[in-house]
């Protein structure tokens, strides 16, 4: 009776995870479909993809979006890292008013965040669609998810291993430099990782940013795909999945989701 | 407090402000050149969203979101059951798995959808191929294609917090009903739905909010007849003129969306701290 229910649990579980995965894949099986137009298979082919560093428009966007990412990386890596430390360690009045600080932008929908910042820039400085617009609003929707990654890293770690640093002559710098940033570094750059995958991939709030020279691969990915499907759309999304994929998988392996999973699935775990 | 203050500057000045500049805007009015003017503020842009030719943008949204949530709290709840309690040293993998999807661009996830749904898409090519069709079924921009886009989309939203609240779940509560004497049914509807009922609430949250705010989904697969508050507002932006009433509209998408997260949360904690 409950191996029964179990074995229909676990085919059930299979087809969800069929569900989750098989749109993906057939994506991925379409990249290398030479046929042009339509769904029959005629033959497996790589030549979607050395077509697409011949697309001057795709290349110019893809130098756009790595030009954001990577600003909006560092600026909310730092920032948020600090936020981050700073609420797993410091006790002070408005603690929960920074936290919903935090949490908010992560709830309210990106439409809305992509227009306050518009209207922001346009009504303030009578200007819009500059890259600094585009790095201001990336830099602004990563900082809560390295914050709080990090700050679950920072809140597990023993705060007497700093104080016996500085027991031993260590600078307040030397301490954070040799003991605590040592120790939350995989958090700081799982964190990193993170904000260079929900960078490289926005496309709303990005759409009501940008200007005629910031136009960024998922801008241009968002007009073709008006227009249907093509093995190019099919080659260039396959790399972006590989790409966040693989960089997810690294911040999984950083310890980024800890608070998700195994703190979670583990509770009696020692703290690492 | 130097740790805050760069983070917390940014995120005043650069996340606060503009939304203050939202509700400014939502109380001005366009003049002859479609440009915003503030000379007489009112609450017209408001009363304007609320009246009944609009209305149905607004309930359209809410019926998306609703049936989406539902969906995904039945479907993903049986999952996280099984993740919890037969993943064994796998749970974490298996979770990770879960994620993985969400964590890939949302806008090739929708656009994948597009290769499956359309007329001579893989669904309809399986369904001819068996013989259920002859002729190929209209699955793109239908209530049917946007559903289940959103669906896909906010699922691994729902299974996580489920996945929690049922893996804290004392097993020996269940066992407990079952040696009173209650069917397995009982000990379901008794004891484990109303324990899991914190993370019931956060699921249907997480997929609901989401939801509701999504512009992505409906846009590529509703087509141009799908009416959604945030293809509203996009519309009202990037191609009409009338910037004060789409702010309007943004600003009671912003204040539906924060006002039900936190009654959500108080909720959420009223019920973890009655089940302690």
């Amino acid at each position: 009776m409950t191996t029964e229910r179990n074995r229909w649990l676990s085919v059930y579980a299979l087809l969800v995870y069929a569900f989750l995965f098989a749109p993906i894949v057939v994506l991925i099986i379409f990249s290398f479909n030479s046929a042009r137009r339509g769904l029959v298979w005629q033959g497996f082919t790589t030549k979607w993809y050395p077509q697409l560093f011949s697309n001057d428009e795709l290349i110019d966007a893809l130098v756009v979006t790595l030009e954001v990412a990577v600003v909006a990386v560092l600026v909310s890596t730092i920032l948020g890292s600090l936020l981050g430390l700073g609420l797993a360690r410091l006790r002070f009045r408005g603690r929960g008013a920074t936290e919903t600080l935090l949490l908010v932008p992560m709830i309210t929908p990106e439409i809305v965040m992509g227009l306050a910042l518009l209207l922001f820039f346009l009504q303030l400085f009578d200007a819009h669609g500059s890259l600094l617009q585009l790095w201001v609003a990336h830099i602004t929707f990563c900082i809560s998810y390295v914050a709080i990654v990090v700050r679950a890293r920072a809140a597990s770690m023993n705060p007497q291993l700093e104080e016996a640093a500085r027991d031993l002559g260590a600078s307040a710098w030397g301490a954070f430099r040799y003991v605590t940033l040592p120790i939350i570094l995989p958090a700081v750059i799982a964190g990193a990782l993170l904000a260079f995958s929900l960078s490289f991939d926005d496309y709303v709030v990005t759409t009501f940013n940008s200007g005629v020279g910031s136009s960024t691969l998922p801008l241009y990915i968002y007009g073709k795909i008006k227009f249907g499907v093509t093995p190019e759309i099919n080659a260039i999304s396959t790399i972006i999945v590989a790409a966040t994929a693989l960089a997810i998988l690294a911040a999984w392996r950083l310890g980024a989701f800890r608070g998700e999973g195994r703190a979670v699935v583990d509770e009696d775990a020692p703290p690492a | 407090m130097a740790l805050l203050l760069p983070g917390v500057g940014w995120l005043v000045l650069f996340f606060v402000v503009p939304l203050a500049f939202i509700f400014i805007v939502s109380l001005g009015s366009r003049d002859v050149l479609d440009r915003v003017s503030l000379a007489s503020p009112s609450l017209d842009n408001y009363f304007k969203a609320f009246d009944p030719v609009f209305l149905p943008t607004f309930l359209n949204s809410i019926r998306y979101a609703a049936i989406t949530t539902v969906l995904s709290l039945a479907i993903g709840y049986p999952i996280a059951y099984w993740i919890s309690r037969y993943g064994g040293r796998h749970k974490v993998l298996l979770i990770i798995l879960v994620m993985l999807p969400f964590w890939t661009s949302y806008l090739i996830r929708t656009y994948s959808w597009m290769i499956l749904l359309r007329d001579n898409g893989v669904v309809n090519s399986i369904l001819q191929a068996v013989g259920l069709t002859h002729e190929p079924i209209i699955l793109m921009n239908t209530d049917v294609s946007v559903i289940l886009g959103m669906t896909y989309g906010f699922l691994p939203f729902a299974i996580l917090p489920l996945f929690v609240s049922i893996d804290r779940l004392d097993a020996n509560l269940v066992a407990a009903g079952r040696d009173l004497y209650a069917s397995g049914r009982q000990a379901f509807r008794h004891v484990t739905l109303p324990l899991t009922m914190p993370g019931i609430i956060a699921a249907a949250l997480l997929t609901f909010i989401p939801a509701l705010g999504d512009f992505v989904t409906p846009d590529l697969l509703g087509g141009p007849q799908t009416t959604t508050i945030a293809k509203n507002i996009q519309e009202l932006f990037l191609a009409g003129r009338d910037w004060p009433y789409g702010a309007a509209l943004g600003f009671v998408l912003m204040i539906v969306t924060l006002g039900g997260t936190l009654l959500a949360l108080r909720t959420l904690r009223r019920e973890v701290i009655g089940a302690d």
